[in-house]
């Protein structure tokens, strides 16, 4: 009964003084609205370069063409040996006759050609995905020794220069986010250590009277809670509403078809969700550290 | 064992200046005692270490049975629930109204508002503010803002009530008002009484046991009307 009456009181006294201290309460939300919007930004950009890298380097597989005189029971082992490979991830076998009909479908001269010749010119072929990109090098080369495989083809070198790249910018995107992510921890929480610096006169006399070191805290991480919350309402609104524009003015792409941006919804509430979980945390943990300095003797 | 007891404590503080060195001394259930010395006598010293402002260097102080010197700085409102403080510059919240700032320290024990209520208007009364409860301490003279300073301290019926130069504030017309109040609360309560002061007119009117502490040194202990101040002290 004692604890939720201490709990009780510690939300009203929170609510007074983020009323009482309003200034100080401003600066804080502030504060944490203007750095979580830059978080906001982060986290869209990362998880949309993010996106692109995985949607461009699911583009490339490997393509195994097959020798003309590979029997059925061949073809078979062929691709079983394939699929055991750990880094593959599924395989697509495409008869010859398969590519001569799209190829016909594709232009009226192939049609030509193709028709003109006695026999079908073209390989059976099997179309290898991969788990990872970056293999992609080594599990070609073992595709190729396999006995049957005619060739292997998976865009040599091009391959290698977009994962360096994509490499860096992940790299550097992630950085900076989690560095934004700090430095939004390190002002607001000095933002509160100022409110509180303001109110030490408070915690000494709660102190004096007999407050319980979590009795004196309570009310503080409240009121930090409710500061990161609020300060995050202004970064989740620009964060839907700007993101949702965005992705209808761009049509859904970045720049190039071969790079969508994310569907906004779901992912807009996810990174409303991630930043009433920082703004919140944070300015808990803001306060906390604060008003512990005050608690010593 | 006496209510408040202080055995060769000393303390000196981190730079080098010795505040206390070697007090003992006894004080019983329900006396009056004044503690007086010039500015950095160490009377301050003595009176922050009842209530575990301070901890002493070595030696025991013990107050209504608890070693004051061994609570850890988690437990300190244990001591703080038990004595009740009234400070020279009165340390009341402005923003908080006459009732609130004495509501506030039965509020952070997690008394109940029903029980709250009857016990401030009574500790108000006590100290004559009844009227002021809806006022701001801005709004109070220097006497009344330390009267609700006393009411602070004794809502909570505290067997030990600390005061640290209370009327160094104030007025002697009003210092005498003071006065009364806080003698009254330790005839009427029972409550022990332990003020430190340089105020030589209060000491000499009120005649009661004196500790004399000079250069952190305990100079005299006086019993009731044995002390007269002298006008070169």
């Amino acid at each position: 009964m004692k604890a939720i009456r201490i709990i009780g009181r510690s939300f009203r006294d929170a609510f007074k003084s983020v009323g009482r201290n309003f200034s100080l309460s401003f600066a804080s939300i502030l504060c944490t609205t203007i750095t979580l919007i830059l978080v906001a930004v982060a986290i869209v950009v990362a998880a949309n370069i993010e996106n692109a890298t995985k949607l461009i380097e699911d583009e490339f597989s490997i393509v195994v063409y097959l020798k003309k005189d590979v029997t059925d029971a061949q073809l078979e082992n062929i691709q079983t040996d394939i699929k055991a490979q750990p880094n593959v991830e599924q395989i697509d076998f495409k008869s010859k006759d398969e590519w001569k009909m799209d190829m016909e479908e594709y232009s009226d001269t192939f049609d030509t050609i193709l028709n003109y010749l006695d026999e079908n010119p073209l390989f059976n072929s099997i179309s290898v995905k991969v788990k990872d990109i970056e293999e992609i090098g080594s599990t070609a080369k073992y595709i190729k020794k396999i006995e049957g495989v005619e060739s292997v083809k998976y865009g040599e070198g091009m391959v290698e220069n977009v994962v360096s790249t994509f490499d860096v910018v992940e790299k550097v995107v992630v950085v900076t986010v989690i560095a934004l992510v700090l430095v939004t921890a390190f002002l607001i929480s000095n933002t509160i250590k100022l409110t509180i610096f303001s109110r030490r006169n408070e915690i000494e006399i709660m102190r004096l009277v007999g407050a319980s070191n979590i009795s004196i805290k309570l009310p503080f991480l409240i009121e930090g809670f409710i500061i990161g919350l609020i300060g995050s309402i202004i970064p989740i609104c620009i964060t839907i509403y700007g993101y949702v524009i965005l992705y209808a003015q761009m049509g859904g792409e970045l720049f190039t078809n071969m790079a969508v941006l994310i569907k906004p919804y779901n992912f807009v509430f996810f990174v409303s969700l991630v930043l009433v979980v920082i703004g919140s945390i944070v300015g808990m943990l803001g306060s906390l550290k604060a008003v512990r300095k005050y608690l010593k003797i | 064992m006496s209510f408040i007891e202080l055995k060769n404590v000393n303390k000196i503080y981190k730079n080098g200046i010795t505040a206390l060195a070697d007090v003992s001394v006894a004080i019983e259930k329900g006396e009056f005692v004044f503690v007086i010395g010039l500015t950095a006598s160490g009377k301050s010293t003595f009176i922050k270490m009842l209530y575990r402002e301070e901890k002493p260097n070595s030696g025991t102080v013990t107050v209504g049975g608890l070693n004051v010197g061994k609570i850890r700085n988690r437990k300190v409102y244990k001591l703080r629930r038990k004595i009740g403080i009234v400070f020279q510059d009165f340390k009341l919240l402005p923003k908080l109204t006459v009732y609130e700032n004495v509501a506030f320290a039965l509020e952070c024990v997690g008394m109940k508002e029903k029980e709250i209520r009857p016990k401030v208007l009574n500790a108000l009364e006590r100290v004559g503010l009844k009227e002021k409860v809806r006022s701001f301490p801005n709004e109070l003279s220097g006497g009344e803002q330390q009267r609700v300073c006393i009411a602070r301290a004794i809502v909570n019926e505290p067997k030990l009530l600390i005061c640290d130069e209370p009327t160094g504030n104030l007025d002697p017309e009003t210092s005498k008002e003071i006065m009364k109040v806080i003698d009254n609360i330790n005839k009427d309560l029972k409550t022990t009484i332990i003020m430190a002061t340089h105020d030589k007119d209060i000491v000499n009117r009120m005649k009661k046991r004196v500790l004399v502490i000079d250069h952190g040194i305990l100079v005299g202990d006086y019993a009731k009307g044995r002390y007269k101040a002298h006008e070169s002290n």
